[in-house]
């Protein structure tokens, strides 16, 4: 049950004394238990918020401890710290290692749920027309670590990232035509908010999380690839000019 | 009698094991809830493919004074069945995730299962004889030519097998939008609530068209949620009162005379946290699973992720009494978030009630809860006491006293204890019952059901 060695995560106690002796060389850093901590939390809502009905209660939980987790590391400053690292090869393990949870969990749900319509759908059923810029970050808010973590691997790889996009995109696209043109008002004049409801608290939680990340990724990134950041900054004009075009529709 | 606190501990034995042997689980037969109905005669189990099964107790056997009868096959339907909600793409589980027994009040006998969404009152009614001698009809239903009758006769009723038939009298359904995890029957008889994550509604049993919201902690802006509502029950002899629990630790009594929407508290229970044992993980092991009146209603119990409180009503801000169900895992908390056991729903349960006289105290009061490893702890209120019981086929045998377990938290392991990295996570007893009148319990494993009873000198 419990992983042994460098690797260890968690922040479990050992209790034999011979285990301490090498322990003290194995157990992180409580900074780092913290990040991975977090890290997990932020997976196991991706996760959740992938299955067919997630359980509120356990979402609920697992957002109070990321928040708890991300107030604290705000008051440590630890929080840009994290991200604005020179030697960025570790923060970068890290996002890349829950990048690839994320990434390979996605690919799981990709015949169940769409996430990407979920939050679509709730554009649509707010009162207000909102602007579409501000439509793109509330509603998006819930990818966005996922899409600012793929940023940072489109470095690395720039056509998988765009492939992403694609995928997203088209997942969109395929949901919209298996329902027919006529029923689209029908389809969200009583749409029971529950699950759409559990988007807006983790959206706003996420919205919280991803200004850490973001600020902090934005000043990582911009000196090393200006093409790569232009690149994902035409596929979001992109999903940008969809939903303009869908809405209006 | 319950036996007499103080010096006689009860000794437990195996008296019966319901279900599948193999290792390898199938995913309906997952037991999701287990309820004694009021006799103790009848014993319900629910489980993940929405069927609910009855087993009867056999009245006892005169020449066979040294058991209480057996517990069988008395009744088995599909209560659920699985849904698919179109608009939002989602399943709807079947899975029951209680049951209720209504006190009988003829012939019948009444209960109330649940699933995520949906409410139903089934009725389960015995059949022991049948008519015969129909003037229109041959025995076999087919109808008779009417040229050929010549005289007529009165049909009799004649013995048959018996039949236990269950049919749904009640489907009390769309009234919540969230996941349904209790369901409370009034002291009234008449009324019941049911709770889901966010709101409680009240109903009445013969009203399936319409049911009042009484308590509703969602808020305007879903962002801002923090907090559901994770148990609730009426009390047992004050209709106008009942309590829910939160996943943030704290338990509201509410009086329903007070408004219509009870969401102003007549009382809020909370133990304030101890600093010392604070973690990032503290919010979530207080999370309670699990709320249950005592029989007199004067206390109630709660289960969090490790330990069982006893409350007394008139004291908000701390429990009377502690219990550490398995302490020992309070180092282990980051594994068990890791692996999800952190967010297990435990119950636990009182002893049967075994006086009429709530004034006075009660001789034996025992409370029970779950643990891993099939492993289900019980603690003597009186004597301070408590044990550790494994439910396994190993101890087979009918009579034999289960022997108490042990895990050995830290340093040297004793012969016979477990430690504590041995432990399956994957065997957790989450139900659990006591027959309301005698020494019997029910113990569900993940897809077997145990039956212990004392031994009976």
């Amino acid at each position: 049950m419990f992983v042994r060695g460098l690797k260890r995560k968690c922040f479990d106690g050992e209790e034999d004394i011979e285990g301490t002796l090498a322990g003290i060389k194995a157990i992180p850093s409580y900074n780092l238990q913290r990040q991975s901590l977090l890290d997990m939390s932020l997976v196991k809502l991706q996760l959740c918020h992938m299955l067919v009905e997630p359980n509120l209660c356990r979402s609920v939980l697992i957002a109070n401890t990321v928040r708890q987790i991300q107030e604290e590391m705000t008051q440590d400053g630890t929080w840009q710290m994290i991200n604005t690292q020179s030697t960025g090869q570790a923060s970068l393990d890290r996002l890349v290692s829950t990048d690839i949870l994320c990434r390979s969990s996605r690919e799981q749900a990709e015949g169940k749920h769409v996430p990407g319509y979920s939050t679509f759908n709730k554009d649509f059923e707010s009162d207000q027309v909102q602007d579409s810029s501000e439509t793109m970050s509330t509603g998006s808010s819930v990818q966005a670590p996922r899409n600012l973590q793929s940023n940072v691997w489109e470095m690395e790889n720039p056509q998988e990232n765009k492939g992403n996009f694609q995928k997203s995109l088209d997942q969109i696209f395929e949901t919209l035509e298996t329902k027919s043109p006529n029923s689209v008002e029908d389809l969200f004049s009583e749409v029971d908010n529950s699950y759409y409801d559990l988007d807006t608290m983790l959206t706003g939680m996420m919205s919280n999380t991803k200004m850490g990340h973001c600020d902090g990724l934005e000043t990582f990134s911009s000196p090393t690839n200006t093409t790569s950041n232009s690149n994902c900054k035409s596929d979001l004009n992109e999903l940008d000019h969809i939903v303009e075009i869908l809405v209006e529709s | 009698f319950l036996g007499a606190g103080g010096g006689n501990d009860i000794q437990w034995c195996f008296s019966q094991v319901k279900g599948a042997v193999d290792d390898d689980v199938a995913e309906a037969d997952i037991i999701s809830t287990v309820e004694f109905n009021h006799s103790g005669e009848l014993l319900a189990t629910g489980d993940k493919g929405g069927r609910v099964v009855i087993f009867q107790q056999e009245q006892e056997n005169k020449t066979q004074s040294h058991s209480r009868g057996e517990y069988n096959v008395y009744s088995t339907f599909q209560s659920h069945e699985p849904e698919f909600d179109y608009l939002k793409s989602l399943e709807i589980e079947e899975k029951i995730n209680k049951i209720r027994w209504l006190p009988q009040k003829n012939a019948a006998q009444f209960l109330l299962s649940t699933n995520d969404k949906t409410i139903k009152l089934w009725k389960i009614s015995e059949r022991d004889k049948r008519p015969e001698g129909y003037n229109l009809k041959e025995e076999d239903g087919r109808y008779r030519d009417p040229t050929t009758v010549t005289t007529l006769r009165v049909p009799v009723f004649r013995p048959m097998d018996l039949m236990v038939e269950a049919s749904p009298r009640r489907i009390f359904a769309n009234a919540h939008t969230y996941h349904i995890n209790s369901i409370s029957i009034n002291s009234d008889y008449e009324t019941y609530l049911s709770a889901d994550d966010l709101r409680i509604n009240l109903w009445h049993l013969e009203i399936t068209d319409r049911s009042f919201n009484i308590v509703d902690i969602k808020p305007a802006n879903m962002e801002e949620l923090t907090e559901v509502i994770t148990a609730a029950e009426f009390h047992p002899n004050s209709c106008n009162t009942f309590v829910y629990s939160s996943s943030k630790g704290t338990i509201r009594l509410c009086d329903m005379r007070a408004s219509a929407l009870c969401d102003r508290h007549s009382k809020l229970f909370e133990e304030p946290e101890d600093p010392s044992n604070r973690s990032f993980f503290s919010e979530i092991i207080s999370s309670i699973s699990d709320v249950k009146f005592s029989h007199s209603g004067r206390y109630m119990m709660t289960r969090d992720y490790l330990s069982v409180k006893i409350w007394d009503l008139n004291m908000e801000n701390r429990p009377v009494e502690t219990y550490q169900v398995h302490e020992y895992l309070r180092s282990k908390l980051c594994s068990l978030y890791e692996n999800d056991c952190i967010f297990d729903k435990f119950e636990c349960c009182w002893n049967g009630s075994d006086r009429q006289n709530f004034l006075l105290p009660p001789l034996c009061s025992i409370v029970m809860t779950g643990s891993y490893n099939n492993f289900f702890r019980m603690f003597d209120r009186n004597t301070k006491r408590d044990i550790t019981l494994e439910a396994s086929r190993e101890n087979n045998k009918p009579r034999t006293v289960l022997k108490p377990r042990k895990v050995c938290a830290s340093g040297k392991r004793k012969k016979d204890e477990i430690s504590v990295d041995s432990l399956d996570f994957n065997k957790k007893i989450l139900h659990t019952a006591w027959h309301p009148k005698e020494n019997i319990i029910a113990v569900a494993t993940t897809n077997n059901l145990y039956i212990f009873q004392d031994k009976m000198n």
